[in-house]
């Protein structure tokens, strides 16, 4: 089998790596497959989406319905958890037999372990932790005149440049970068859970969607890990990512912990089913479990509406809200830069003003 | 058995950043700083060593003045030291990065019971992509996230968080895993012992001519020329408009802001 990532001209179609866990599809499937579809309309070709696991066709062509054309499924006993070796030499098989221009992978915990891999195998280059991808020129420069303090009306671009442009935070957000990798296919991505955003589901698209078993091969040799055993975290996790109302606390509630995330809870509550989420000071310092961080290196979410308690706004911080669509700052410092972002603030000390909020918005409601 | 440690020098991100006018990083303006991950790494090496005799050699790749950061994880209990430095690396990618590191690996020799830590991931660029990279490079098998390990003969036991909860995993020998933070590791401190040996300590430095002839290098996918992955523009968000801060007493702030809300048909 003849592979050459540098003959790109002969490289088609968009892909996107479903990633299942236990069987069930993850949110970044729907969310990459949604995006997958643009790029694909942008560029003119197909959708695929790669399944690998282990009886887990039925759940193929749900995918369809999201906007997939076809669906290959790698179906064998060692893909049922995922393993590196396994994942990666399966991946890397197909690709290499059906050239992809483009391979998206959710960038999960275990994206960000196969990605690489494979990147490294398929000898392309791979960009982490994408938050915003453009096939298409045009759109591109939309997006930089909307989203970027580049002059755009006097740059001269490249008009039909069809490189996937990859826009990821770069210095813990402190820059935006656009990468390409114009010499070598596929253009590798990985992209941020909770970013795209899903499509409307359609029943007649997943009736349309094709869906293809794609044999298996894989030796004893291929296999250098084993899983001993999966252990899930007692507790439920939070879900930050598809909640309409969060409600953050900072380290501003330091001289009563327990009291103020039950005021924040409160607070979430009056909104009507929200939840708490947290700065890494508070995350770090063991008041609240780690699934309830939002920033650079929690969560990137955004919700209807954002409260941020005694959270100074540190730019790893926003660079996981500030696209919420209302966000409500509390903060005793008037100067803390939460406030840039903040559609509305109030100075003063959220110990005294988040008690006034609850009673003022259950009256409202209840008017 | 020798346990390489792959570590980054990298500027402060979590203190003030300045950006020049070009919408670069001005990064004389930040303080250099050990990888935080790979301070994980690091600590996970010596615990190792700390219970069975075994070689740990710190590598980094990086300007010249790297040697510093070098000699202060020597003298937390590494023995000896490896810099990867020319001018001809100078903007690699990931892929590229990758490349050199294991070309400097596999030429030091990478034994059948020997292990290559790395940190999960740089602050700079956030990737997480150089380590498993240099172990397809290297062919050998890949653990990331890791929060322990247990290295028996022939084997290691890993944990490897997942985003809600862990996996316990079985890796064959030689192999490469990433460190995460995690409370169960704290990093040790230098000692005084260390910081009197660190300068006796060996310190080798590769350039380009010891590494050109390589096997694993390949000359025209290195250094920024040469990287599959190209800036096509970098830039910085827009400021959002600054909101409306709303006046008054606690109770005439709280009911003002219900009202715009109410308004708004969000409450
Ligand atoms: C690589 C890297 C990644 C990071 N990733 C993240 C991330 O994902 N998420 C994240 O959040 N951070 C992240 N950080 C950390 C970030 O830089 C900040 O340190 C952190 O966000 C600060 O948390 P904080 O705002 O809660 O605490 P502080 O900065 O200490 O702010 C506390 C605020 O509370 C206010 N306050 C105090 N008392 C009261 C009161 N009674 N009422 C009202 N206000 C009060 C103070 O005025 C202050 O503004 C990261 C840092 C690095 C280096």
């Amino acid at each position: 089998m003849s592979f050459n990532s540098t003959d790109i001209h002969s490289f088609r179609d968009i892909w996107v790596f479903c990633e299942q866990r236990d069987g069930k599809l993850m949110n970044t499937d729907y969310e990459l497959i949604s995006e997958g579809r643009k790029l694909a309309d942008e560029r003119g070709s197909k959708l695929v989406g790669v399944l690998l696991g282990h009886e887990i066709k039925d759940i193929a062509k749900e995918l369809g319905g999201y906007g997939a054309d076809k669906i290959i499924v790698c179906d064998h006993p060692e893909l049922k958890f995922y393993t590196t070796d396994a994942y990666a030499k399966v991946l890397c098989d197909v690709v290499m037999e059906e050239k992809p221009e483009v391979l998206l992978i959710g960038a999960t915990n275990i994206g960000r372990d196969l990605g690489p891999r494979c990147a490294a195998r398929l000898r392309t280059g791979l960009t982490a932790d994408c938050t915003h991808l453009d096939i298409d020129t045009k759109k591109y420069i939309d997006f930089l005149a909307t989203s970027s303090t580049l002059d755009v009306a006097n740059m001269s671009f490249p008009m039909e440049d069809t490189n996937l442009k990859m826009t990821r935070p770069a210095f813990g957000g402190h820059l935006m970068a656009t990468i390409i990798c114009p010499r070598f296919r596929p253009c590798m991505s990985t992209v941020r859970p909770g970013v795209m955003k899903k499509a409307q589901f359609s029943q007649e698209k997943a009736d349309a969607c094709q869906v293809v078993m794609r044999h298996v091969e894989l030796s004893p040799e291929d296999l250098k890990t084993k899983v001993i055993n999966i252990a899930k975290e007692a507790k439920k996790m939070v879900d930050l990512i598809g909640a309409d109302i969060i409600v953050s606390v900072g380290r501003g509630i330091s001289k009563d912990v327990d009291g103020g995330i039950l005021l924040a809870q409160k607070l979430a509550d009056a909104f009507g089913n929200g939840v708490v989420g947290g700065s890494r000071a508070v995350i770090d310092s063991g008041w609240l479990p780690a699934d309830h961080q939002v920033g650079q290196t929690g969560k990137t979410v955004h919700p209807k509406v954002y409260v941020a308690l005694g959270i100074s706004g540190a730019i790893q911080h926003k660079a996981g809200m500030q696209d919420s669509e209302l966000i409500i700052a509390v903060n005793k410092d008037e100067t803390a830069p939460i406030f840039d972002c903040a559609d509305y603030g109030i100075t003063g000390d959220l110990f005294k003003v988040v008690p006034i909020m609850i009673e003022a918005i259950k009256e409202t409601k209840n008017a | 058995m020798r346990i390489y440690v792959c570590v980054k020098q990298v500027p402060d991100t979590s203190g003030k950043v300045a950006v020049n006018p070009d919408g670069t990083l001005n990064r004389a303006s930040m303080a250099a700083i050990i990888n935080p991950d790979d301070m994980s790494a690091i600590e996970q090496a010596l615990r190792i060593k700390d219970t069975c005799a075994c070689q740990v050699t710190v590598v980094t790749m990086g300007p010249a003045p790297a040697e510093g950061m070098l000699r202060e994880i020597i003298a937390m209990g590494v023995d000896d030291a490896v810099l990867i430095s020319a001018r001809e690396f100078g903007g690699s990618d990931t892929f590229a990065t990758s490349q050199i590191i294991a070309a400097a690996i596999h030429k030091l020799g990478i034994g059948k019971e020997d292990m290559i830590f790395c940190g999960r991931q740089a602050i700079d660029g956030d990737t997480a992509q150089v380590g498993p990279q240099i172990a397809e490079k290297l062919g050998i098998p890949q653990v990331t996230y890791a929060t322990g390990i247990k290295k028996s003969e022939g084997l290691v036991l890993v944990k490897r968080m997942l985003e809600d909860g862990y996996m316990m995993i079985e890796v064959q020998t030689p192999c490469l895993i990433t460190c995460v933070k995690d409370k169960t590791i704290k990093p040790r401190y230098m000692t005084l012992n260390g910081i009197m040996e660190c300068y006796s300590k060996p310190l080798l430095v590769l350039d380009y001519e010891a590494l050109k002839e390589e096997p694993l290098i390949e000359l025209d996918t290195i250094g920024l020329k040469g990287s599959p992955t190209n800036i096509f523009k970098s830039f910085t968000p827009p400021q959002k408009g600054v909101g409306i801060m709303l006046q008054g007493s606690d109770k005439e702030k709280v009911d003002d802001l219900v009202a715009r809300l109410a308004n708004k048909h969000v409450i």
